[in-house]
């Protein structure tokens, strides 16, 4: 029996740590913990609720938009406002726009390296990648000479010695199954996701008005104008141009993305198998249409019942800190966000440490809960509780999904369902791109230019207290803050994030968190190299552009610079001991 | 009329919610403030970013970065650093920022499309805790950070006036 410690494996909600204990060539039990105090609610109190979202937005590092949009339908809610019909279009664009590029990303940037071994695609034949790239589908850059010239590019890359974000990898680990072309196949599509990701996100910068921090959120709608005749301003050529991207977007998802998935999933179908995690899942819902009807609906499913989608209500919803590093009166019991408390008390080891005192608080993250339920959020959870509401576009896709893998729903429950669940939403949401950009032309063609309700705006026209949420799904899951409003002013604010309910710990009642849960039964082949590991969590798209455990710590080159290296922030990324 | 091909890219990184963790991003915000920067810079509050900047990182000839980092000295310490020293200094994860950025520099290696030059001016930071203040250590650095900046744009061939605000 062994414990094995990853630390850590993201920063952006602080450093991610996973603790598992390994015996019989299995995990039997795991915890995870964020071992860096946020807090960043408190920034907020005594605020104007209307500048929030420009604080929020700085929550998470590869989350921007996402926080800065739920603040601001957080203020909305709280103040009984209804945004214009064009402002719900554009956000819905921004957003979709934000969820496919962030998707693609993370499959090709992150977490393909937990599947294609890059150094095997060394040993790739290039006529024999041409072959396998054409018979999967019919996108242009598939010949025997562009592939010749990707495993140039990537012998040289590698040659250099410099590997960066591939450097300390797993490679030539058992658990790679991929033949060498496929790996070839993928570093190709790994670089065309970077060129593709450019071009793609240039729609942010057209609506946003700044990027990468996007400027155009208001309460009350948005503050990009709509103007036919400006050219400051969202205009015949915006759409044109919208248009354009969302066309590249689209090929390439379908092209490329979806295809690699299908390619790849095959030869790793025992983790349909592996990774179900606590089978509950949560979705707020997203993309709502002109009658406020979500595309992707909102509700909950319990223990993988697929026969019943439970109704939300956010009142149900608490955070627990019997096992986080913070203070509640009565830790037993966990509180709504609306009377959340972060009042932070930090028990745990100072570092360096083996290991975390698992029996005791062991994180910086708070357990959310569901009526007490712990759930998974993300697209899984997504498309599960719209395949069992019975959306058909998504029972259509996951059905073609499953059918070319000859697999039924059950194999959705896994860490393979969490990475095909992603490439389906992306998928769908390519599609719906277009749809709204035509609908917003339709709108300015009509002559509806309004993006802003301004008849709350002003302080004086707000009742003295007022209480609202904000909801979203964001690409790594259900989001939201909770604000209380007392004088004008932020008197609480309280943000459950997606990596919250998914990084979750035990809470009162001892029940597993979703990666917790998640990796118990991983088989581990070899444990000083825990790959299995980062399967599963990466599945869940931890909220990082990641890869940490991959980079470099070679302790010796530091002495080329001129100053000491004593910091603990170079110690060894996994330890391994044996168990007491 | 086309936009100005960008040479140079001044990036600031950085988390402007913890404290002097955000040095980069005061620096960035003086140096718009305060000087008139050419059309062919481009001045970047790159936040906690990572993969989404190389957009921006591919454009530019120059690449001048600012950020905390965690170099083993008294807080206030100054360094800079340039070409091969950037991207393996990072690696080291001495930055806060090593997620993002050594992955952006790594991936435009592969593509073939790192800067010419790369410099980066970095602060060893006193306090990283929650809050939008820089430490009163860090604060009186911003100018000092702001003008090593300017003068390294002007020996890269740009012209930077100052903003007389009197």
């Amino acid at each position: 029996m062994a414990r094995i410690a990853i630390d850590p494996i993201t920063r952006i909600e602080g450093h991610l740590r996973i603790e598992v204990q390994v015996d019989g060539g299995a995990v039997s039990d795991a915890w995870a913990s964020a071992t860096m105090f946020r807090g960043v609610e408190t920034i907020l109190k005594g605020r104007d609720p209307r500048e929030a979202w420009a604080i929020t937005q700085r929550f998470c590092g590869v989350c921007t938009t996402v926080h800065a949009f739920t603040s601001v339908r957080a203020v909305e809610n709280a103040l009984g406002i209804t945004v214009p019909n064009n402002a719900r279009i554009l956000r819905n664009i921004i957003e979709g726009i934000q969820f496919v590029q962030d998707h693609v990303i993370h499959f090709y940037h992150l977490h393909a390296l937990d599947w294609v071994d890059i150094v095997s695609a060394l040993d790739a034949d290039p006529a024999a990648t041409s072959d396998l790239a054409q018979a999967i589908s019919d996108w242009p850059k598939s010949s025997t000479d562009y592939f010749t010239a990707v495993k140039a590019k990537l012998k040289a890359y590698v040659d250099s010695g410099q590997l960066g974000p591939f450097a300390n990898a797993y490679w030539g680990h058992a658990a790679y199954k991929l033949p060498p072309e496929a790996n070839l196949m993928a570093v190709a599509h790994y670089l065309e996701a970077l060129d593709w990701q450019r071009d793609v996100i240039r729609a942010h910068a057209l609506l946003g008005s700044k990027n990468p921090h996007l400027q155009t959120y208001l309460v009350g709608g948005m503050a990009t104008p709509i103007d036919p005749t400006s050219q400051a301003a969202i205009n015949a050529d915006t759409i044109a141009m919208l248009k354009g991207y969302f066309k590249t977007a689209k090929d390439f998802v379908e092209k490329v993305y979806l295809q690699d998935l299908l390619a790849i999933a095959p030869f790793y179908l025992d983790w349909a198998g592996i990774g179900a995690g606590v089978g509950n899942y949560l979705a707020y819902g997203e993309y709502p249409d002109k009658d406020g009807v979500l595309y992707f609906p909102q509700g909950y499913i319990l223990n993988k019942d697929l026969s019943k989608v439970y109704p939300l209500d956010h009142m149900q919803i608490t955070e627990h800190v019997a096992h986080s590093w913070y203070e509640y009166a009565d830790e037993k019991k966990g509180l709504h966000p609306w009377q959340g408390e972060t009042t932070p008390k930090f028990t745990g080891p100072q570092p360096p440490y083996d290991f975390l005192n698992v029996d005791g608080k062991y994180t910086w993250m708070k357990a959310p809960r569901l009526d007490e339920h712990p759930m998974e959020v993300g697209p899984l959870a997504r498309m599960l509780v719209a395949y069992a509401s019975g959306q058909q576009d998504v029972v259509d896709t996951v059905n073609f999904v499953l059918g070319k893998l000859g697999a039924g729903p059950e194999a959705l429950f896994s860490t393979l369902g969490r990475t095909a669940a992603r490439c389906i939403e992306t998928v769908l949401l390519a599609n719906k791109l277009d749809e709204w950009v035509n609908e917003l032309a339709a709108n300015i063609a009509a002559g509806d230019v309004d993006v802003h309700e301004g008849s709350k705006w002003d302080p004086e026209n707000w009742p003295a207290e007022a209480e609202g949420y904000g909801y979203i799904e964001a690409p790594r899951g259900a989001l939201g803050h909770w604000i209380r409003i007392k004088d004008k002013k932020i008197e609480n604010y309280q943000a459950v994030v997606p990596s919250t309910w998914n990084c979750s710990p035990r809470d009162a009642a001892g029940q597993q968190g979703p990666y917790e849960a998640a990796l118990v039964g991983t088989p581990i082949a070899d444990e000083k190299k825990p790959l299995e590991v980062l399967r599963t969590i990466h599945s869940f798209d931890p909220c990082i552009a990641c890869g940490v455990h991959l980079l470099d710590v070679n302790g010796n080159e530091i002495n080329q610079i001129t100053f000491d290296a004593a910091d603990t922030m170079s110690a060894p990324l996994i330890r391994l001991r044996p168990d007491k | 009329m086309e936009p100005t091909p960008i040479q140079t890219l001044v990036l600031g990184v950085g988390n402007s919610l913890m404290s002097d963790e955000g040095f980069g991003i005061h620096v960035v915000e003086r140096l718009v403030k305060t000087c008139q920067i050419p059309d062919e810079v481009q001045v970047l509050d790159g936040g906690t970013l990572g993969m989404d900047l190389l957009y921006y990182l591919e454009d530019a000839k120059n690449l001048l970065l600012v950020d905390a980092v965690q170099a083993g000295r008294e807080p206030g310490y100054i360094l800079r650093l340039e070409d091969e020293q950037v991207p393996s200094f990072l690696s080291m994860k001495v930055s806060p920022h090593q997620v993002g950025v050594p992955d952006m520099l790594a991936a435009a290696r592969l593509r073939g499309t790192t800067p010419e030059k790369i410099v980066l001016w970095g602060v060893q930071p006193e306090k990283i805790e929650l809050g939008l203040e820089l430490s009163s250590t860090i604060e009186p650095l911003v100018d000092e950070v702001v003008k090593k900046v300017v003068a390294q744009l002007q020996e890269w061939g740009h012209r930077v006036d100052p903003i007389f605000t009197g």
